[in-house]
């Protein structure tokens, strides 16, 4: 098991390598000039050149990498163009909102998914089933952004129950707090609702036709425990690789619901330091999300052998 | 966005394990087979509809989608245009109302039909032909295969809508670039899976017995590895189609997608939506035809996927 | 590091005590903003960027201001004289002017700023060539000496718009120019929180207790600066519909730039105001390229010219003719130098000439490229109109979508459009920046030196140098006219119309708010 870790931990280096490397290549071949948007809209010629020199921009592209990669090393992530700031303090005043998107979502999500996955799995064949699935196809089907203007639409303006926008940290108050989340969270949750319901649906179906539950069912066990202890927990793993590969979709859900509903989180930095040509920032940000794609998994790894006795390293 | 079309295949499988116990069925011909499943047959149905309309596009009562026309800017669907249209007919109804340069709502979804479906299918074929190539080379020549697996698991660690933002911004917004933006991050899961599938079948006995009459790579990568692609593929590419139109939209939507003047769904709805609460139309209809047709598209994988290859999600 | 520390020091703590017994700001008394961007650079000397230029107005004073009528009156100056030959310009600051640190503002500190400020502006550029020397006379006098004389002195240092000759603390004005700030310490009517900024969120002013206003009543960013608010929170919200949607439900009090397009939401609204604040509103900018075939040739520019009109221009934009003006005047109708002259080809597209003027230069068909913004929401629209009207002046056009940071970075690249550079693009500058030819960089014909597009024509620079040198006003007028003329002639660039946007507020709560090229939150009382 130990040694499994270590191997698992060390393949890891080299695919945040590759992302590294990758990403600052790509970077420094897109037409954008940092230079030109940082002298804004009126700066002439002379000033951009001027800039260009002070950020080191006019060094070849090797040795810019060579000082990235050098200073990436000793765990520094450089300083953002725009804000004089270090990316890493940028990053981490923007990790509470995304953080509690994420979770609230992922909660909404369990809650909402997993009992209309079960009772569609014990309908199975009926209407009920049918709609669960029906919603599902839908939940693929329909762009997040439509999702947030509509609920937006319903929920704060026509019936005024949650606020339009904006964030409020935990440190103000949970429910101001979470009143902010709530509609940003369903928003983000429905195309994972729709995914997980499907796949416990689908793992809790296959794992009825099992024997052992047949033999459940003729020691005279109710139906809730039957379908509670036994068919959901073995239906836990693939619930389980879901939620983790999943984390991606995760992630690009964020951009897009952190610019609808307005949320200072890891997503709009990242567009706002793409759209602006931030090299260090869109560079660390990448690096973090992909180091969370990475790690999670490795998580996901790890919980299969609690869940799933059989799984063995 | 791209893992979605990872994911639809994961959890598919699952489903019908279960459901396709029907051991009659199975002896049907695939053609039989198909016909008779409902999801295939609607959204099959559906998807031709949506084909056809991005055919006919200049013969469904569209005007050119391009043409702007300033003094009939943000009109409500239905309004009727007095005076003569750009080409020269009369009493020109705006059926979706026009956009906030006097274009017609109408005509720019169902020229959008085309390009959302270009694109879906473009993708689709691109990543399924390289991640063929690719993972055929990676499944075979063992060396190659430590290398070409990490860089592809470099670009899958890679946020799918964080790449294609960033690919599209490197060279000048076209349809070309968006289609390779996101064919990019669609194609490792390609490579990987035709990587699984030549690993689990060079160890089948006929394959190797092939192997010791010394019969050449190529044409054993041809006559025995391609065909078992076909099926898993097929239902792969439909996902890939399912996604590669969402990401457009949402690429769109972020400002970095097809430039306006080519009408996609997506950017009409892009450019809809700062008005969206006086105008809905311009998100409505055109979020209505991308849901159906991506509707219609999942649907046809699945029950694609049914029919065909009941059993993927072990090859994954 | 001044010769009054303790004193300073004292202040320093009465204020930091002040800030404590005033803090937490109660809600009500914090007004909350949402700017048309977001603010990144807080030099407004090192970018033009109009986000900087807004923080400069909370954080730093001027020496001189502009009011309603462009006309030019001391700000942080109690009094000045010019010596009858016109060479030495002698000025005196207001008495109890003072950092935020407590210490007071002297002429040590001035004479540099001025410098950096002249080292990086276009106005300040050419001031600079006129100036012999500055040096202190004592802690509240300096003087400016000229070579030979400059009729724009206190009009440069008046400078409403980017970039504006902010005052700074002498340590922190002897930052080269070529390197941002980093102590953000000012004499103005806010002091900048550094400690609780989220960049890309928000940004916090508190007020200056210690601000001496002046007495005369507030017009643009002249007169008293009289704050009556605790905080002025500035948020970033990317989503104009977001925006909206909050003011209408109260939870913002001021959208410093409404789309045109979402105005019909909040006209609606009882509890809104809409102000179109800068009267003098913006002009749209139609920027050839003078380097590249076809626009190399002075006909073929003119063929560009006669085929766009202003009016689709803002048709397609703006939508709202209550919100905008076709207008001849390049110096903006409405200012002390507009003219018709030579100008009216603007306002209507004559597309046989056109096509006429394309057959004698021998137009080739080479394909123009048009760069088009596609997410600044005033900008969209202009690309596919200018084409439009250009195909049917007889060019053959590429129109080319990009974001606007892309369009800034490659509208500096001097390549032939077909290996990255272009043809033309367009843009909307705010009437404060243009309203002579020395402030408004579309009219340098330098060549290499001129803005982007680097038109190159010596008639035209003669003329600009000698509108810097008179100092009647009249003459000025003539001046600018024949300016005008040799402007559509060469055609450096044409003047897409003339816009307005107004800001939004909460009417029920705000009152106060003052007119003027850039949004001053100083006048403002909540209720």
């Amino acid at each position: 098991m130990y040694g499994f870790l270590m191997r698992r931990l060390a393949a890891t280096i080299p695919v945040l390598g590759m992302v590294a490397l990758f990403v600052f290549l790509l970077l420094r071949m897109t037409p954008g000039d940092p230079a030109a948007v940082l002298a804004g809209d009126n700066g002439t010629p002379q000033q951009i050149a001027e800039i260009r020199e002070t950020l080191g921009l006019n060094k070849p592209i090797p040795v810019q990498l060579g000082i990235w990669f050098s200073n990436l090393l000793q765990g520094d992530l450089g300083q953002s163009y725009f804000f004089k700031k270090d990316v890493t303090e940028l990053i981490l005043l923007r990790v509470e909102p995304t953080v509690a998107l994420a979770i609230t979502t992922l909660v909404i999500t369990v809650l909402i998914a997993v009992p209309i996955g079960v009772i569609a799995a014990y309908r199975h064949g009926t209407w009920l089933d049918r709609c669960v699935m029906g919603f599902s196809v839908l939940g693929f089907s329909v762009p997040v952004f439509v999702v947030g203007y509509i609920l937006i639409y319903l929920f704060a303006m026509q019936f005024k129950m949650f606020p339009v926008q904006g964030y409020k940290e935990l440190a103000d108050g949970f429910f101001p707090f979470i009143h902010r989340l709530i509609l940003p969270s369903i928003t983000l949750s429905v195309i994972y609702i729709a995914l997980i319901a499907r796949i416990t649906r689908a793992s809790v179906l296959e794992v009825l036709g099992e024997d052992y539950i047949r033999t459940a069912h003729a020691k005279g066990l109710p139906n809730r425990v039957v379908l509670l202890r036994h068919a959901l927990r073995n239906a836990a793993v693939p619930i389980v690789t879901v939620i983790g590969i999943g984390v991606a979709l995760l992630i690009s859900g964020v951009v897009v619901t952190e610019s609808v509903y307005n949320i200072p989180g890891l997503g709009r930095l990242t567009v706002d330091a793409v759209l602006g040509r931030d090299y260090p920032t869109i560079q660390a940000v990448i690096l973090v999300f992909s180091g969370v794609y990475v790690l999670i998994n490795f998580l996901i790894d790890l919980t299969y052998s609690f869940l799933d006795p059989r799984i063995r390293y | 966005m791209s893992d979605l079309s990872d994911l639809r295949q994961e959890t598919a499988g699952l489903v019908d394990a279960a459901a396709s116990a029907d051991a009659a069925a199975r002896k049907l011909s695939v053609w039989r087979r198909l016909a008779r499943n409902q999801s295939v047959v609607i959204g099959g149905a559906a998807m031709a509809v949506m084909l056809l309309v991005a055919i006919m596009a200049p013969f469904l009562g569209t005007m050119d989608p391009a043409e702007i026309n300033p003094a009939w800017r943000n009109k409500v669907p239905g309004t009727e245009l007095t005076g003569t249209a750009a080409d020269g007919s009369q009493g020109w109804v705006y059926r979706m109302g026009t956009d906030t340069l006097g274009r017609d709502t109408y005509s720019r979804v169902i020229y959008g039909t085309r390009v959302s479906l270009i694109v879906g299918l473009s993708v689709a074929g691109l990543s399924i032909a390289i991640g063929l190539v690719v993972g055929m080379v990676s499944g075979y020549v063992r060396w190659l295969d430590g290398i070409i697996m990490r860089v592809m698991d470099g670009l899958m660690a890679i946020p799918g809508i964080l790449l294609a933002i960033a690919l599209v911004s490197l060279s000048s917004a076209g349809l070309d670039t968006v289609i390779l933006a996101i064919t990019i991050p669609e194609m490792p899961r390609v490579v990987r899976l035709v990587r699984s599938i030549v690993l689990s079948i060079r160890e089948e006995p006929y394959v190797e017995a092939a192997i010791s009459v010394g019969t050449r790579l190529p044409l054993l990568l041809i006559r025995h590895v391609l065909p078992n692609t076909v099926a898993p593929l097929i239902v792969m590419g439909t996902y890939i189609v399912a996604s590669a139109i969402l990401v457009e939209a949402i690429l769109s939507f972020l400002g970095v997608g097809i430039p306006p003047e080519i009408p996609t769904w997506g950017n009409i709805m892009a450019e809809g939506r700062l008005l969206f609460r006086i105008f809905p139309h311009n998100i409505l209809f055109p979020g209505l035809f991308l849901a159906v047709t991506v509707l219609a598209v999942n649907m046809l994988g699945d029950g694609l996927r049914d029919t065909l290859d009941p059993r993927l999600e072990k090859r994954m | 590091m001044r010769s009054n520390l303790p004193i300073g020091l004292a202040a320093g703590a009465a204020l930091v005590a002040g800030a404590v017994m005033s803090a937490p700001a109660s809600a009500d008394q914090t007004l909350r903003v949402v700017m048309h961007s977001d603010l990144k650079i807080v030099d407004p000397i090192w970018t033009t960027a109009y986000m900087s230029r807004n923080y400069g107005y909370m954080v730093y004073d001027t020496l001189f201001a502009m009011d309603a009528n462009t006309d030019v009156h001391p700000q942080m100056v109690e009094s000045y004289e010019v010596s009858a030959d016109k060479l030495t310009y002698t000025f005196t600051l207001r008495p109890g002017l003072a950092w935020h640190d407590g210490s007071p503002v002297t002429s040590a500190d001035v004479i540099p700023s001025i410098q950096r400020w002249g080292s990086k502006d276009s106005m300040g550029q050419k001031l600079m060539e006129f100036v012999a020397d500055m040096q202190a006379v004592d802690d509240r006098t300096f003087k400016m000496v000229l070579k030979e004389p400059y009729g724009l002195v206190t009009m440069s240092l008046a400078k409403p718009s980017s970039n504006v000759p902010f005052i700074m603390p002498a340590s922190v004005a002897a930052t080269p120019s070529s390197e941002q700030i980093s102590e953000y310490i000012g004499s103005g009517p806010f002091v900048f929180d550094v400690e609780n900024w989220k960049p890309g969120d928000t940004v916090l002013f508190t007020r200056n207790d210690n601000y001496q206003p002046r007495s005369e009543s507030p017009s643009w960013a002249s007169g008293g600066k009289v704050v009556k608010v605790e905080a002025v929170e500035w948020l970033s919200v990317k989503d104009h519909q977001t925006a909206v949607n909050s003011l209408i439900e109260g939870e913002i009090d001021y959208i410093e730039s409404p789309p045109n397009d979402l105005l019909p939401l909040l006209e609606g609204d009882e509890n809104v105001a809409l102000k179109v604040i800068n009267p003098l509103g913006a002009q749209f900018m139609f920027r050839l390229n003078h380097l590249h075939p076809p626009f190399d040739n002075v006909k073929i520019r003119r063929a560009a010219l006669a085929s766009i009109n202003q009016k689709d221009f803002m048709q397609a934009t703006i939508g709202d003719p209550a919100y905008y003006k076709e207008c001849a005047a390049m110096f903006i109708c409405g200012s002390a130098l507009a003219t018709d002259a030579g100008a009216d080809i603007v306002l209507k597209s004559d597309f046989e000439l056109s096509k006429q003027l394309l057959e004698e230069a021998g137009y080739d068909g080479t394909p123009i490229v048009i760069m088009q913004s596609t997410d600044v929401n005033v900008l969209n629209n202009l690309g596919p109109v200018a084409k439009a009207n250009l195909e049917k002046g007889g060019f053959v056009t590429d129109l080319q979508a990009m974001d606007w940071q892309t369009l800034v970075a490659r509208r500096a690249k001097r390549e032939h459009p077909s290996e990255g550079g272009w043809n033309v693009f367009m843009t909307s500058w705010t009437a404060a920046d243009i309203l002579n030819p020395i402030m408004a960089a579309g009219f340098n014909a330098g060549c290499d030196s001129a803005w982007f597009g680097w038109p190159c024509d010596e008639k035209m620079e003669g003329l600009r140098d000698a509108f810097a040198r008179e100092t009647d006003a009249a003459k000025q007028k003539e001046i600018a006219e024949q300016i005008q003329i040799r402007a559509m002639e060469v055609v450096t660039h044409a003047h897409g119309g003339q816009w307005y946007r107004p800001v939004a507020y909460r009417s029920d709560r705000l009152d106060g708010v003052l007119d003027g090229p850039v949004s001053y939150f100083w006048n403002i009382s909540k209720k």
